[in-house]
């Protein structure tokens, strides 16, 4: 809608498919009753996009976060990941979890918790270093690599989490309401953050949140998920400009239609209203 | 201020103890009792019962043996706590028949292994093990069970090889729970020593002391229990500082739980 800006130029315009989830449905079979807590869905994401996945709350956003991070079997439909399907956790692929105090190894040093993975990968020692420091350096923390993530405070630690997902250079960054125990601030630093490393890197981010703001101001697509069981509702285009900015894009009237319509469109789906299909 | 409340701190460690040692003193300043000596008589003994010769004699061997022991049931109980605690279907095959195995007192066992083992170092060796694994095995199990959801996952997406796993998840992740298990051990440990020695042995601090009081050499058999002291405090001040190094992660953790 407006002009093109800056960052949008260096960004190629591919649309070849990063991640293609094809009639996914997930029924968790208990004592005597199963709950179908994802009926159908069915989205693809392009390599490069950042996406954001946003439900009312029980929507079974976890759950389908979980089947796409291959820490969950689907019961049916499947999950493909750059051209393979997902059986379990996949190679290129990073998680950042809501619970940041419980993602981090608390007997490691930051440090330690960000090398861990590329040890895993068998990245060579100076490859690795390199690596380590420019993650710690891009969220900030390149003073902190000695300390233990419980002497930092929730948001640092999240950057942390964030820091070792980088620094392993994944294709696919899964991201699980991240921010949803950080305070406001924090958040908007968090969520600045996740946008410029997103630019940066080039990776694809799937975003999954309950904030309709956030996920507005974030995403270059939000996807509405409806009540559980779960289906896809809409899929919304945010048609802001790609320079994102928490005064003024928020401030824009374009940012407050778009939030307008993610907000009745969560209204409807706690309604219980579902696309005719 | 700091140094004052060092100071203060030790004061309170010591009142107690040294409270006590005054009053024995003073309670048995002027005994004629043949089985109470007075404890100036004891201290007096002490060093010429232990350091002529007994201490390499009896008490290191008697050190050898719980320390083989002893670290054999910490390897043992920590290699099949983790495996049991990992597998749901073993910890389900297993558990009753542990609760049994953990309720026999080891003491018992004496006799069954002098008929097996003998009554060499491999006897005594053993009768400390049964008695020291269980409460590593057991809280190794639950250890590894307690381990958190999320960094569970944290290593499953980040694809953690079976190894590292093992050692930077489920092995660092059960350790408080296994240091737990291997303080009441160590205790049990000492137990074991010294009732190993008591039933057929030639040399050990357990054995020395049933010899003294079978040629009623009282003093010198209050030295050993006395003896017997100083080691329980030397190994717990051992395996406190070597706690206290490899879990102060876990120290920090509570402490900052606490606070926020």
């Amino acid at each position: 809608m407006t002009t093109a800006p800056i960052g949008a130029a260096a960004r190629p315009e591919s649309s070849t498919t990063m991640l293609d989830v094809r009639n996914l449905k997930k029924v968790y079979e208990g004592r005597g009753r199963s709950v179908e807590a994802v009926r159908d869905l069915t989205f693809t994401i392009a390599s490069g996009e950042l996406v954001c996945i946003v439900g009312p709350s029980g929507a079974g956003k976890t759950t389908l976060l979980r089947c796409v991070a291959g820490l969950l079997d689907s019961t049916a439909g499947e999950v493909v990941l750059e051209g393979e399907r997902v059986t379990g956790p996949p190679p290129g692929m990073a998680v950042v979890f809501q619970e940041y105090g419980r993602s981090l190894f608390p007997w490691m040093t930051v440090r330690q918790n960000v090398e861990l993975p590329l040890k895993e990968k068998k990245v060579p020692k100076a490859e690795r270093q390199r690596l380590v420091r420019e993650a710690l350096e891009a969220v900030g923390l390149a003073d902190a690599q000695g300390a233990h993530p419980w002497q930092l405070s929730g948001g640092m630690q999240q950057r942390v989490a964030i820091a070792r997902a980088v620094a392993y250079e994944p294709h696919l960054l899964l991201m699980d309401e991240p921010f949803a125990a950080v305070d406001a601030q924090t958040r908007a630093d968090l969520e600045d953050l996740v946008r410029s490393l997103w630019k940066r890197l080039g990776v694809t981010v799937l975003f999954v949140t309950h904030d309709i703001d956030e996920s507005v101001y974030l995403g270059q697509r939000v996807i509405v998920l409806s009540d559980s069981p779960t289906v896809v509702l809409e899929e919304v285009t945010i048609d802001l400009p790609d320079e994102r900015d928490q005064l003024v894009t928020r401030s824009l009237p374009r940012f407050a239609e778009l939030r307008a319509h993610v907000y009745e469109l969560i209204q409807q789906a706690k309604g219980g209203h579902r696309p005719a299909s | 201020m700091n140094t004052l409340s060092a100071g203060r701190k030790v004061l309170l460690l010591l009142a107690v103890p040294v409270l006590l040692v005054a009053a024995w003193w003073a309670a048995t300043a002027d005994s004629t009792d043949f089985f109470w000596p007075p404890l100036s008589q004891i201290v007096g003994t002490f060093g010429e019962t232990w350091f002529t010769g007994r201490f390499t004699a009896d008490v290191l061997p008697s050190l050898a043996r719980l320390l083989v022991g002893y670290l054999v049931a910490v390897a043992l109980g920590v290699g099949l706590g983790t495996a049991i605690g990992s597998s749901r279907t073993l910890r389900g095959l297993l558990e009753p028949v542990l609760e049994f195995f953990r309720a026999i007192p080891s003491p018992v066992l004496v006799p069954i292994l002098m008929l097996f083992a003998g009554i060499g170092n491999e006897m005594k060796v053993l009768v400390i093990v049964s008695g020291c694994v269980w409460p590593v095995l057991l809280n190794a199990v639950e250890g590894v069970r307690a381990l958190d959801e999320v960094l569970r996952d944290t290593a499953r997406c980040y694809r953690l090889r079976p190894h590292s796993r093992l050692v930077h998840l489920v092995l660092r992740g059960a350790s408080p729970q296994i240091a737990a298990g291997a303080r009441q051990a160590l205790s049990i440990g000492i137990i074991l020593m010294v009732i190993s020695e008591m039933f057929a042995a030639s040399n050990g601090v357990g054995f020395t002391i049933i010899q003294f009081q079978r040629s009623f050499a009282i003093p010198q058999m209050w030295t050993g229990i006395i003896m017997l002291g100083l080691i329980g405090i030397a190994l717990s001040v051992i395996f406190r500082a070597a706690e206290a190094r490899l879990l102060s992660w876990y120290t920090g953790l509570r402490m900052s739980q606490r606070e926020g």
